[in-house]
């Protein structure tokens, strides 16, 4: 650990304590992270998640997992685009032979819709609940199961009580939750929280039309991360920064003028 | 290959019996049932001290009343009534024998391989006779290894019963009357006539004589009491080739001891599966209580399972439902459909086994179980540009897709069903400037289409839809149709679903 008598050494040594400081404050921040509850805070994930601009948030640069991620929703529009920014996600931490649980209360997710971020919506399981009590008990034994590449859950409300409970679940079963719910006044614990919204989409060539989804990503929350907002397009196969591309549309132009 | 047991019970008055049972004034009166026959009124049964006075079946009943002062005359109930009877007691009887079939005065069981957990044959016999007795019913047996021995020695055998060996069927029954070989009243009348009393009488003749005169029914009979021909008989339930049973001591009351009952009952049920390679898709528990009633539970898996730890964490959640009143005597558990199910081939690496794994068809049974039916979907697509009909609706984890997702246009991610929107849109076939969607106006500022789907005429009639990808001031893209052709005076716009 800590070692006051290294910073008296010689200049050779200098680098050497450098290495020394970095792997010292590594380290506490391991501890910090084990110490906020999440159970395997940094670990070696082979799967690389293309979260492009947003991975230099997370302490180990790259997306936890195993962890609840909340998802604020209030309109059926904001439900579209985080759902299409967890299928981008899902579409890197879906293996090839992955299943993954979608649970909501109503149908209306559409199957051939999800195919455009990558996934294999064939490899997706539905399950429509009506009762919440149900709809969590279901979220709860799919993180247990151990069978899952991840969870999906829409969920109606959210109380302090039940998203510990998933929390754990998710921790200790090292599978990833991703909840969508509508924003709740009561405190709720999760590994990061985020709030998607649409943005207007735009061609680099200005051309007509709609082009790819585009997001404003923000992320509220984060155990061991910086908070922040992007700007963010999903192109099919990566997601992009858009902020510092800055161009303007022909319906803008038309609006300044 | 075992011996093959059959056990003949005839009623001997089985009507009579069921009216001293349920009317217990007339215990000990004599009475007779009557009912219409032929247009007349006649005598159908009649009670042993009605019998020992001098009453007898097919008789009128004035005639009887005359002959006895104190003869009660009672309505006999339709024949179907009886035959409902008769299933019922069958049911009932599935306790001592899982193939039990109804005859027209009593009932037949094939007992091959029963008799060892009554200790014996003889205990097999007696309990069932004492059971009848008990309720009130008097009944002959006979236990014998062809179903028309059976028939024959239960009807004209000796009164109390007897076990004949397999084998030993023609010498127990050259004594007995031809009538014993169930032959139709005809036959027997002329063999009457004809000085044949008993069946060692028809033995000695050839059979070409014997079918020359009393038809082939007779060879037949003699075939089938001897065993030389094979008799179906039809169970009233079908026996369940994976069946496992559990009788208790005491009747069962708490909740630790169900538990402990429905393990062992898997146990066994599951090993014997598991030898035989094959699993169970559906199992149902039967409890039988003290007080007659029954109560069945049953869990279906989403794949064929011969995990006792899985089953059973299925009926853990269904164990609400078993209300075990004054205690339950015995658990019986059935599996069927079963099915083949060859060894897993385990995976050396990695953890994940998408959806052929059994964990994740062992989740998906917890929360069919748990909640319900038709909660679970899994989507396949189809090769349908109409999007309703480009996804199916699939129950199976197996099932592959036999056609690729068709992504040849954005599909929105959420679809709605069809919602009418107001729109203003004053250039045919062009995208509409602005929609009115739940009361707030939404400006459109960029649109791609239309798109145009068709109707599939060889499906259902209707129009076709344009439809257009459209994206408002605030960046919020929405999937909008028009069914039909272009027409000003007509609201035919729909928004149908949201896009990422």
């Amino acid at each position: 650990m800590f070692c006051p008598e290294k910073y008296n050494s010689s200049t050779n040594q200098t680098h050497v304590m450098l290495q020394t400081r970095k792997e010292i404050i590594k380290e506490l921040r391991n501890e910090i992270l084990f110490l906020q509850g999440g159970s395997h805070p940094i670990k070696d994930t082979a799967v690389n998640i293309e979260l492009g601009p947003i991975n230099a948030a997370f302490s180990d640069k790259s997306l936890p997992l195993g962890t609840i991620h909340e998802f604020l929703t209030s309109r059926p529009q904001t439900t579209a685009a985080t759902g299409g920014f967890i299928s981008a996600i899902l579409s890197s931490i879906m293996p090839v032979n992955g299943a993954v649980l979608w649970i909501r209360q109503k149908p209306g997710v559409f199957p051939a819709g999800l195919a455009s971020f990558g996934i294999d919506p064939d490899k997706i399981i539905f399950i429509y609940l009506r009762q919440p009590k149900q709809l969590l008990w279901c979220v709860e034994e799919a993180l247990k199961s151990n069978a899952l590449s991840a969870v999906v859950a829409e969920l109606p409300g959210l109380d302090f009580n039940s998203s510990r409970r998933l929390q754990l679940a998710a921790a200790n079963h090292s599978t990833t939750c991703f909840i969508q719910h509508p924003p709740v006044s009561t405190p709720t614990i999760c590994g990061a929280r985020w709030k998607i919204t649409p943005l207007p989409s735009g061609h680099a060539d200005d051309l007509p039309g709609v082009g790819f989804p585009r997001w404003n990503v923000e992320l509220l929350k984060v155990r061991g991360g910086q908070t922040g907002v992007w700007q963010v397009e999903w192109d099919g196969k990566t997601l992009r920064n858009i902020a510092k591309q800055s161009f303007i549309t022909a319906h803008e132009q038309k609006r300044a003028v | 290959m075992i011996k093959k047991r059959f056990v003949s019970i005839w009623f001997t008055s089985l009507k009579a019996d069921w009216f001293r049972v349920h009317f217990p004034k007339l215990a000990g009166t004599p009475f007779v049932l009557s009912a219409p026959r032929n247009g007349k009124l006649t005598v159908t049964a009649c009670s042993q001290e009605a019998a020992l006075l001098g009453a007898f079946e097919g008789m009128a009943p004035d005639d009887a009343r005359s002959m006895i002062a104190t003869l009660q005359v009672i309505e006999d109930k339709p024949d179907g009534w009886w035959q409902t009877l008769l299933q019922q007691i069958a049911h009932w009887c599935i306790r001592y024998s899982p193939a039990v079939a109804t005859q027209p005065d009593g009932l037949l069981f094939d007992a091959t391989g029963c008799a060892h957990l009554w200790n014996g044959e003889e205990q097999y016999l007696q309990t069932i006779k004492t059971k009848f007795n008990k309720l009130g019913y008097s009944v002959r047996l006979a236990m014998v290894g062809t179903i028309g021995a059976a028939w024959a020695l239960s009807h004209f055998g000796p009164q109390n019963g007897c076990i004949i060996k397999s084998g030993e069927e023609l010498a127990a029954i050259l004594t007995l009357p031809p009538a014993a070989l169930r032959l139709q009243p005809n036959v027997t009348d002329k063999m009457h006539q004809l000085g044949f009393y008993r069946i060692k009488d028809l033995i000695k003749i050839s059979g070409s004589a014997l079918r020359r005169r009393f038809g082939n029914e007779l060879i037949t009979r003699l075939a089938q009491a001897l065993g030389s021909e094979d008799e179906i008989m039809e169970p009233v339930q079908a026996p369940v080739p994976y069946q496992e049973r559990l009788a208790a001591l005491e009747p069962l009351t708490t909740r630790t001891a169900i538990e402990i009952a429905i393990q062992k009952l898997l146990d066994t049920l599951c090993g014997r599966l598991s030898r035989e390679q094959k699993g169970l898709r559906s199992v149902t528990l039967q409890c039988f209580r003290v007080d007659g009633i029954v109560i069945s539970v049953q869990i279906c898996t989403s794949r064929p399972s011969h995990n006792p730890q899985h089953l059973f964490s299925l009926f853990e959640l269904k164990l609400e439902t078993i209300e075990p009143g004054m205690g339950i005597e015995v658990f019986m558990l059935e599996a069927a459909p079963v099915e083949e199910l060859t060894a897993d081939q385990k995976k050396l690496w990695g953890g994940v086994n998408g959806l052929n794994s059994a964990a994740l068809s062992e989740l998906l049974d917890r929360i069919a179980v748990k909640t319900g039916e038709g909660h679970v979907h899994r989507y396949l697509p189809q090769e349908h540009y109409w999007p309703e009909r480009s996804v199916k609706d699939t129950l199976s984890l197996q099932e592959e897709r036999t056609t690729d997702w068709n992504q040849s246009e954005p599909w929105p991610l959420l679809l709605l069903l069809p919602e009418p929107v107001i729109v203003t849109a004053p250039v045919p076939d062009y995208p509409p400037m602005n929609f009115r969607y739940r009361g707030r106006l939404h400006k459109i500022t960029k649109a791609d289409g239309p798109i145009r789907i068709e109707q599939e005429w060889w499906i259902t009639r209707g129009n076709h839809r344009d439809y257009y990808r459209v994206e408002d001031e605030q960046g919020q893209r929405y999937s909008l149709f028009r069914q039909g052709h272009y027409d000003p005076g007509k609201q035919n716009w729909f928004i149908h679903g949201f896009f990422a």
